[in-house]
């Protein structure tokens, strides 16, 4: 028993999260939704270079070996910086691929993989689109998403999700949810109202409290789903991380929405970035709804 | 990372599963907070201590086994898992005891803990007063300098467990000078020493659960005193941060009122009605996630300090919001005399207690979050 990160672990996920943060990532997340991939891609090099595809890769294949903890490690930080392209659909077509000759690309960072479930994201830039069935597709029609920095496509026969890819998604709900919880209590210690600053008044102060409590209660779940990965309590104890990193993370949305105020609700706000995707992932990879009938249907 | 057990940890667990097969009583006893109900747990927390399964933690010299934070974790599981009676000892095990092992005296130790183990002595909590609750520190009990040790004068209310305990322990103001977390001392003193007088206080259901301490120039001898005089306030927050920690409600608690909440929901439930699905659900979850944060919080080597605010938050709404539920599954059946019923009772006091919530979430946003102080 020992439920904590090895030093090891800890270092890598502080690695990636100082390379996002030092590069920036909201013109990424601009250029991305307006069509300009160039900036993601360079961002996409910079992760890979980290070793992060090869952790969803056997080594026989080129990669680290199946390390499902690793993966949460670098999706959580994936989460906090908000960056745009689909991370956790190449991750989880890797898993789900199991064999074939796009692992070793995949592992180099040199394939970008969509799946559709149901719809494809960022198909446009993406190398393949798979479906479920591992078959490749052609992306359809253009979607709308309420993040534009989810470029989603039709596919007819999209549809489903894996455990290891709501896996890797809850990681990144978590890193999102704590991104927005850690800008609105700097919003709240910096904004002034009634001749203080916001982050004075308890009712500030309890919303900020609560999103905590919900964040750091969903991220044991996560991890501990990492652990059941390939043991027959993973759907069971995935399908639990996705419900509570679901409502940690779009609940820190709303409470950076309502702390931040009107500015927060702005386009040009970049906390905007993250609180559309916050929306977006909540229902990506499966419903809380879905997800918390599986639970029930394991128990 | 590993959340795995080990071989001699699961032959602990099978030992404690063991014995608690065998000795909890089929029938429930009666409600603790009853003078039968009280009188009948006593019993129970005498064959624990008999079998030295009472505070499993503590060293052997005091009744315990010396186990690690693992295992009691994993005795939790196996306590409530297996229905056994709530714990009439929980003061002065959870509050008490850890204040005493951080600032007891040798002699103060080897005097308390045992009978506390052997459930021989049971102690009542003697902190808040009428004009101070939340506000602890606004209290005005005293303790006046006597020969040989002090006498204390004032009144204490809320005190969990009084109306049937043998002891108390609390805070008293001992420099009239001082004010605020100044000047205090902490003291344990007889419940029927002379010039006390306990008023038993119903709660919500009626029963005597805590009481109102009227105190008039009782004794209390130099021995009783935890600390230094007048260093009351730093030696009791040891025992506050304990109390909002992992100790007072363990996840075993949880993981078992869970797995009875889902075992109802089978029995009862319409399996149409996805909305109380969704609520069974969530008890479910959030009860593994407390017991997970548990494993997080013993593997780690600090002290996890005002984080133990995020525990007390987290797991008092679990606890009123699964017991909900439950009665919720019991439909009109929900308000008739019931185990869940005494505990949906017992949980709509845990928002309040150990520190309200609200200044629970204030101590998160101020020293987790580092958010201002400012005005209350």
């Amino acid at each position: 028993m020992k439920f904590v990160l090895s030093d090891e672990q800890a270092m890598f996920g502080a690695t990636l999260r100082k390379l996002l943060a030092e590069a920036g990532t909201p013109k990424a997340i601009r250029a991305w939704a307006a069509g300009d991939a160039a900036p993601g891609r360079a961002l996409w090099s910079a992760v890979a270079e980290t070793g992060v595809f090869a952790l969803a890769v056997p080594e026989e294949f080129g990669g680290a070996g199946l390390l499902p903890v690793e993966l949460v490690v670098a999706m959580e930080e994936l989460g906090r910086a908000a960056v745009p392209g689909p991370y956790v659909e190449t991750l989880a077509a890797a898993e789900l691929l199991g064999e074939s000759p796009w692992l070793r690309r995949i592992a180099e960072g040199a394939a970008v993989v969509s799946l559709a479930v149901p719809h494809a994201l960022d198909a446009d830039a993406a190398d393949l689109v798979l479906t479920l069935d591992g078959v490749e597709r052609a992306a359809g029609e253009r979607v709308t998403s309420l993040d534009p920095a989810r470029r989603l496509f039709r596919v007819p026969e999209g549809g489903g999700f894996t455990g290891f890819g709501a896996l890797l998604c809850a990681a990144q709900q978590i890193g999102l949810g704590r991104a927005l919880l850690d800008v609105s209590v700097e919003y709240a210690k910096t904004r002034r109202q009634f001749g203080r600053p916001i982050g004075e008044y308890q009712a500030v102060k309890h919303h900020l409290a609560s999103a905590l409590v919900e964040l750091e209660f969903a991220r044991p779940l996560v991890y501990g789903a990492a652990l059941s990965y390939g043991t027959p309590d993973f759907a069971r104890d995935v399908s639990a991380a996705k419900v509570a990193a679901s409502e940690a993370s779009y609940g820190a949305a709303k409470t950076a929405l309502q702390v931040h105020g009107a500015i927060g609700y702005t386009d040009e706000y970049d906390p905007s970035l993250w609180i559309r995707k916050a929306r977006a992932l909540y229902a990506a990879w499966g419903s809380v709804s879905e997800h918390r009938a599986r639970v029930m249907a394991a128990l | 990372m590993d959340l795995g057990f080990g071989a001699a940890d699961e032959e602990f667990r099978a030992d404690v599963r063991a014995w608690l097969r065998e000795h909890v009583p089929a029938e429930p006893l009666p409600s603790l907070e009853t003078a039968a109900g009280f009188a009948a747990h006593r019993g129970w927390e005498r064959a624990l201590g008999a079998a030295r399964l009472g505070v499993v933690s503590w060293p052997a010299e005091y009744g315990g086994r010396g186990a690690s934070a693992l295992r009691w974790l994993i005795f939790e599981e196996e306590y409530y898992a297996a229905g056994a009676p709530g714990r009439v000892s929980a003061n002065g095990i959870n509050l008490l005891a850890p204040t005493l092992l951080k600032h007891g005296t040798a002699g103060q130790l080897a005097r308390v803990l045992p009978p506390m183990a052997a459930g021989e002595v049971i102690w009542a909590q003697a902190w808040s007063e009428p004009g101070a609750g939340s506000d602890l520190a606004g209290l005005r009990s005293t303790a006046t300098r006597t020969d040989g040790g002090w006498l204390l004068d004032g009144q204490k209310t809320w005190s969990s467990r009084a109306a049937f305990a043998d002891r108390g322990f609390g805070l008293f103001r001992s420099d009239p000078e001082a004010e605020r977390h100044r000047g205090l001392t902490y003291l344990m003193f007889p419940l029927d020493a002379d010039g006390v007088t306990v008023r038993p206080i119903g709660r919500l259901d009626g029963k005597p659960a805590f009481a109102e301490l009227f105190l008039d120039g009782v004794f209390v001898p130099d021995e009783d005193v935890i600390g230094d005089p007048g260093d009351g306030w730093r030696v009791a927050m040891a025992t506050a941060g304990n109390e909002r920690g992992l100790t007072l409600r363990s996840p075993g608690r949880f993981t078992a009122a869970a797995e009875r909440l889902v075992a109802l929901w089978k029995e009862r439930a319409d399996p149409s009605d996805t909305a109380l699905r969704d609520r069974v659900a969530d008890a479910w979850i959030r009860s593994r996630a407390y017991r997970l944060k548990g494993f997080e919080t013993i593997s780690r080597d600090d002290d996890i300090g005002s984080e133990s605010s995020l525990n007390k938050v987290f797991w008092s709404e679990l606890d009123v919001a699964l017991h909900e539920t439950a009665l919720d599954l019991l439909g009109p059946d929900g308000e008739l005399e019931s185990d869940w019923l005494e505990n949906y009772v017992f949980s709509l006091a845990g928002p309040i207690y150990a520190g309200t919530n609200e200044i629970q979430r204030n101590v998160i946003a101020e020293r987790l979050l580092n958010l201002p102080r400012g005005s209350r």
